[in-house]
């Protein structure tokens, strides 16, 4: 697989993060090993084996419908980066139509 | 030049997302209530910190498995939740987590009727996932208000597969499993308010074609009527596209419930990319064959299962036991009465008629309903034994139960003077004066117009205030009359 700028402007987007093109660069080589690793890995003959989902094997680790552990709405506005003391605020999601 | 339309098929599938009427949300312990104050059913884990902890709600799986079991699914056994990436300021987490890969049932189907028929609409999958959280753009002109209180509430989404094929049959689907749910008391199926939400995948082709035509979604279809309209807007249109020889591009809109439109929201260029993995921070679930019999045994008798007891063991009409089947807590009414009369076609009429109409008068639902099954059951049995006439028991004698629910018919029957009259002299007296008033008709009557007994037997009715025994009545007027 190649890693090319493409790919990397992608991944970005995706993770909403932004790179100036020294970083790019970084990133496209870090992720360039990270792939031939894996290409490596696949080289095996995982034939007939299940995948490893999860890293223990523990099953059924359920919680009875009980309401229990709320927090305080002051406490958690507290983090929010932009409040009114009722909602958590954030830039304008849908752009107001004219 | 006009377009035939009937030359086109619909083809429709509906993904439904349910709430799951549990207390709590699917991976925490906050409340799952509608309608709370904003923001106060959030903890640290709804506000995804960093070192939360996601732990599963037993209740949720069971829910599940029972609505899958009443669809005719298969259970899936072994169950992880999978993790659909993507960035919206009403998910904190930055994923939902969501049984994309493993949905607990699969299959199955749902049984409608419509005026064409009875017939399956397959299923493909029912799977949970949580829901997100509500943003309001028009609080405040400058930002977008997010309250987290839906955040993490259970959902199944129920998926069809394409197998609907007009706005009737999706309003039969969506009536039909609005049923079970509320049956199953899984969900309270409150459309309005969202606690039941319906998307429309919706697309055309020519009778005949086997390729499924360019579909489109439609979303915020607030009732199920907006569904069929929908529907029905949305296929002609699709249509007209298709017929003035261009193309559908495939595209998510909204349906505008006002004028019956629907309008673009925005054009699918290319597939989203969720990256799903399954989450590591909670363990797989299996369901047990222990569990699977505990939601089997759970699940109470459903509408279909009553219409055929009705229709065959009480011999009742297939309308009758319908309407009656229509919401768990009639049926469960209707059988408390038979417990005490035998007369089922007359506790049927009573459902039908005095009970539906204080329900439609009242908007209550029958668990409001004062008057005790037994007393509907007494009534009957007042009607049976010639104690008084149907007519008197459905307006009069209701109307004062509905007053004092805790009397019992025959003594309020008394007290109101109420009582059929079966004593002989008293009925011929009735008669006598009915017949001294109106000597022409008796005359005409004698000479052959036989049809008149009717209008006597009326007006004995009337002098009596009803208390007159209809069929003594009947017969000492034939007698008188010879």
């Amino acid at each position: 697989m190649e890693v090319n700028d493409a790919l990397v402007q992608n991944l970005a987007n995706l993770a909403r993060l932004q790179f100036n093109d020294q970083e790019k660069e970084i990133i496209k080589n870090d992720l360039q090993r990270m792939i031939q690793f894996v290409d490596k890995l696949n080289e095996l003959n995982t034939e007939g084996v299940e995948p490893l989902l999860h890293m223990t094997d523990a099953i059924n680790v359920l919680r009875e419908d009980e309401v229990k552990g709320s927090i305080s709405r002051e406490e958690a506005l507290k983090n929010a980066p932009d409040s009114d003391g009722t909602f958590f605020k954030v830039p304008k999601v849908i752009k107001k139509q004219d | 030049m006009s377009i035939n339309y009937d030359e086109y098929e619909i083809v429709v599938g509906l993904e439904v997302h349910a709430q799951l009427l549990t207390n709590s949300k699917l991976f925490c312990g906050d409340s799952a209530a509608f309608g709370g104050d904003p923001n106060t059913h959030i903890s640290p884990i709804t506000l995804a910190h960093p070192g939360t902890l996601p732990k599963l709600n037993k209740k949720a799986i069971t829910y599940a498995v029972k609505i899958g079991l009443a669809c005719n699914c298969s259970i899936t056994r072994h169950n992880y939740f999978a993790r659909k990436n993507y960035f919206y300021p009403d998910l904190p987490k930055g994923y939902q987590l969501s049984q994309h890969t493993t949905p607990v049932c699969q299959g199955g189907f749902v049984t409608i009727r419509t005026q064409e028929g009875t017939r399956d609409i397959r299923l493909n999958r029912i799977h949970m996932e949580e829901d997100a959280g509500k943003s309001l753009h028009d609080v405040d002109p400058n930002n977008t208000c997010v309250d987290y209180n839906r955040a993490g509430v259970p959902l199944v989404e129920i998926v069809t597969e394409p197998d609907i094929h007009s706005g009737d049959e999706a309003y039969a689907y969506l009536t039909e499993l609005r049923k079970l749910l509320r049956y199953l008391e899984i969900c309270d199926g409150n459309m309005e308010e969202g606690s039941m939400r319906c998307d429309a995948n919706i697309s055309v082709r020519k009778k005949g074609d086997t390729k499924l035509g360019t579909k489109v979604e439609v979303k915020n279809l607030n009732s199920i009527r907006n569904v069929k309209r929908a529907i029905e807007f949305e296929s002609k249109r699709l249509i007209d596209i298709l017929e003035s020889g261009e193309k559908v591009i495939q595209q998510t809109r909204s349906f505008d419930a006002g004028n019956g439109t629907t309008f673009a929201l925005r054009t699918k260029e290319d597939a989203n990319d969720y990256r799903y993995f399954a989450d590591p921070d909670l363990t797989p679930f299996v369901v047990t064959d222990e569990l699977l019999h505990e939601v089997r045994a759970s699940i109470p008798a459903l509408p279909e299962e009553r219409v055929v007891r009705y229709t065959q063991e009480l011999q009742l009409p297939d309308y009758d036991a319908r309407v009656i089947t229509d919401e768990k807590e009639l049926a469960v009414y209707f059988e408390q009465i038979i417990e005490h009369t035998k007369n089922y076609k007359a506790a049927a009429n009573w459902m039908l008629g005095p009970v539906k109409s204080w329900l439609n008068e009242t908007g209550g639902s029958i668990t409001a309903f004062p008057v005790p099954p037994a007393t509907i059951a007494a009534l009957i049995a007042l009607i049976d034994s010639n104690q008084v006439n149907f007519s008197v028991a459905s307006t009069k004698l209701f109307a004062a139960l509905l007053k004092e629910p805790g009397k019992q018919p025959l003594q309020l029957a008394k007290e109101l003077n109420l009582l059929q009259d079966s004593d002989e002299g008293n009925v011929a007296a009735w008669i006598e004066e009915v017949l001294n008033k109106m000597p022409d008709k008796v005359a005409e009557y004698k000479k052959g117009k036989k049809g008149l007994i009717g209008l006597f037997v009326g007006e004995v009715k009337k002098v009596s205030k009803g208390k007159a025994d209809p069929k003594l009545t009947n017969d000492i007027l034939l007698k008188k009359l010879q």
